[in-house]
């Protein structure tokens, strides 16, 4: 192209782009009058964090430290303790929401599917203190977006009510000092 | 009164005291940027000067081409070179408040003169009268110094070309 | 005697205070029209549709500290804000804005207005000086190269209209164009002026004195509370500037053709012939991406010159042969 055609054709996409520009006066708003009317979010929206329970009632947190490992900013802290009926759980669950970016990297790390995140953005608060979230905060009484899994009856552990082999998808385990196939 | 002490004498006096005074601070400064600004007061002043003794073209000439053209780039070359750091470290440094005032002080006094030019309807008469008007001024350029005006722009054009020949790069066909 | 300059001042003031809160008001305007034109709503919170957003700002500016760096030459710093505004608002000393407003008929009020732009320049090169601060710098020697290089192609592109008028008196140049408007004629050089008088005003696209994705903000990065306020003032007043320039110019002024001019006052007229330029200003800057520095003095000198000089050339010699 020589240097005539490209002013040429310069000026003309200066001038188309006014046009299309200009064209917009027409057009419906994308953004929404925020307060009072809210903003359409997703389901799978990665907002505030919440815990999760599993369908029986029971904390899905098993404390296995996995999301702590995988958040970028470092806002989780927890601490495992394991209950006399055998079952895992946080000690502590803290997360720290003026740290936090909302990645959801935790979210994919975990296992259990206890930490979810939620489409829920309105987090601002006067004191930053606020912010940190402790375990009675982040727990819900749900299980949020896997409502039918629970990791105990999928997993091999032995917790109250449930022995070696019980599991769905396990099968009794064998005994190997018999003699019957 | 006010409208007494403005005939066209007394303002044209105070014109050019401004731009002696802003000339003669020019040369004594330290600082060039300083130094420049007065400069450009004091052709802000000889523009006054100008239009006081009837040569409003003149005067509007004054201030566009050298306050406005050739000023901006003596400052642009200062910033370029930075020569302001250089010669501040030497030169005496004096915080005294008096010489903040002064530059002030004298485009003030400008502003002052201009308003008074422009609200007294007698000044605004005599001005009139013996106006040079543009027209006058371009039969006398093309008429009587048709010469010193084509000599002024073959040396116009001999500054344009020196330029464009310092400019030009050293490697053939690479950007200008 | 006296009464005549008590209203002349009288005059001059209320120029001014009409100015200035219009200057403040257009901030508003642009934010809700670039709003509209980027599909969103913009400032509508504040009093009705927002219109007192500006109001809010300046409240807020002036809650702000004055910060005057350390680093920085203090009077020169001080001075540059002030002499911005002033040039722009000493320009509309020759704007003629109707039959009988106007401040001055000023015999060479097409280069006053000339001037005071080539003035204004010492603003910004004084405030990018005096900030002490490298982003400022080099705002303030692009704003240099960028004014000094478009001033001369300004005062070309309206020689064409002073020589189809044959005068320098604003006034008189509207006057001139009861017959018919000089945009018939001059085209070329209403395009020139008006991309000298953004490049002038450093308005989007050509604000590369302050480009805020390269300088930070440029020539007034280190500037806050009311000297920001007044850089500000000096920037809307000077869209406003160019566009009456524009409508005075090329555009008739306050005059209008035969039915539609007594609808309206002259004075109504000239002023929503000046909102459709500050419209049209806006449009630019939401449209129009920046260009880099050394791309906008090219076009400046290897297209705006020959076009100005052309454009003047080409009027001189139809004026001489009678065709205008």
């Amino acid at each position: 192209m020589n240097k005539e055609k490209l002013a040429n054709s310069l000026i003309f996409s200066q001038l188309r782009t006014m046009w299309l520009v200009l064209k917009h006066t027409f057009t419906k708003a994308d953004t929404v009058q925020y307060p009072e009317q809210k903003p359409y979010l997703a389901p799978r929206y990665r907002g505030r964090i919440v815990l999760t329970r599993d369908p029986s009632g029971e904390e899905r947190c098993v404390a296995c430290n996995l999301c702590a490992v995988a958040c970028p900013v470092d806002c989780i802290a927890l601490q495992q303790v394991v209950d006399d009926d055998g079952r895992k759980r946080a000690d502590f669950f803290r997360i720290n929401f003026s740290r936090c970016i909302l990645c959801g990297f935790c979210e994919e790390a975990c296992p259990t599917y206890a930490i979810q995140l939620t489409p829920d953005v309105e987090l601002a608060e006067y004191d930053r203190q606020n912010l940190v979230y402790e375990k009675e905060h982040l727990l819900i009484n749900g299980p949020g977006k896997y409502p039918d899994y629970s990791f105990y009856q999928q997993s091999g552990i032995v917790i109250a009510g449930k022995g070696k082999g019980e599991a769905e998808q396990e099968r009794p385990p064998i005994d190997i000092k018999g003699l019957m196939p | 009164m006010l409208t007494d002490l403005a005939t066209i004498d007394s303002l044209f006096y105070l014109a050019a005291t401004v731009a002696v005074i802003a000339s003669l601070k020019v040369v004594t400064g330290s600082n060039t940027v300083h130094a420049l600004l007065y400069l450009v007061v004091s052709l802000l002043a000889v523009a006054v000067c100008f239009y006081l003794m009837g040569a409003p073209f003149a005067a509007g000439l004054e201030v566009i081409v050298y306050a406005g053209a050739i000023l901006v780039l003596f400052v642009f070359a200062v910033l370029m070179f930075g020569l302001g750091k250089d010669e501040t470290i030497n030169a005496p440094k004096s915080k005294s408040v008096a010489n903040m005032f002064g530059a002030m002080l004298l485009a003030f006094a400008l502003l002052l003169e201009l308003t008074v030019i422009i609200n007294n309807a007698q000044i605004q008469q005599t001005l009139q009268a013996n106006v040079v008007s543009s027209k006058a001024v371009g039969i006398m350029l093309y008429g009587p110094y048709l010469l010193a005006v084509e000599i002024a722009s073959f040396l116009l054009l001999a500054g344009l070309l020196a330029g464009y020949h310092y400019a030009k790069p050293d490697v053939q066909g690479s950007q200008l | 005697m006296m009464p005549e300059m008590l209203w002349k001042l009288l005059e001059i003031t209320i120029i001014i205070a009409l100015l200035i809160p219009m200057a403040a008001m257009l901030v508003w305007v642009e934010r809700r029209v670039i709003g509209i034109w980027q599909d969103r709503h913009g400032p509508n919170r504040v009093g009705p549709f927002g219109i007192l957003q500006s109001l809010a700002d300046l409240l807020k500016i002036l809650g702000k500290e004055d910060w005057i760096p350390p680093f920085s030459d203090r009077l020169v710093f001080i001075l540059a804000p002030i002499i911005g505004a002033i040039c722009v608002l000493m320009s509309f000393a020759v704007v003629p804005f109707s039959p009988d407003i106007g401040v001055s008929d000023l015999n060479i009020g097409l280069l006053f207005f000339l001037a005071m732009a080539s003035l204004a320049v010492y603003s910004v090169v004084l405030a990018g000086w005096a900030s002490n601060s490298k982003y400022a710098l080099l705002g303030g020697m692009r704003a240099a190269a960028q004014t000094v290089s478009y001033e001369v192609f300004m005062g070309l592109s309206v020689m064409g209209v002073v020589l189809l008028t044959g005068t320098f008196n604003l006034r008189e140049i509207v006057l001139a164009q009861s017959e018919g408007w000089l945009i018939q004629s001059q085209f070329v050089g209403f395009f020139i002026f008006l991309v000298a008088g953004i490049a002038e005003s450093h308005r989007l696209p050509f604000d590369l004195p302050e480009a805020e994705t390269e300088l930070t903000a440029g020539f007034h990065t280190e500037y806050s509370g009311l000297k920001f306020a007044l850089f500000f003032l000096g920037e809307y007043l000077g869209v406003t500037l160019i566009s009456a320039m524009s409508v005075v110019l090329f555009f008739g002024g306050w005059l209008m053709p035969e039915p539609l001019s007594a609808w309206l006052p002259p004075l109504v007229w000239f002023i929503i012939k000046i909102m459709c330029f500050v419209m049209f200003f806006i449009l630019l800057r939401t449209s129009l991406p920046r260009p880099r520095f050394d791309q906008l003095l090219k076009f400046g000198w290897m297209v705006m010159l020959p076009l100005a000089l052309l454009n003047l050339i080409v009027t001189a010699l139809l004026r001489l042969t009678g065709v205008l």
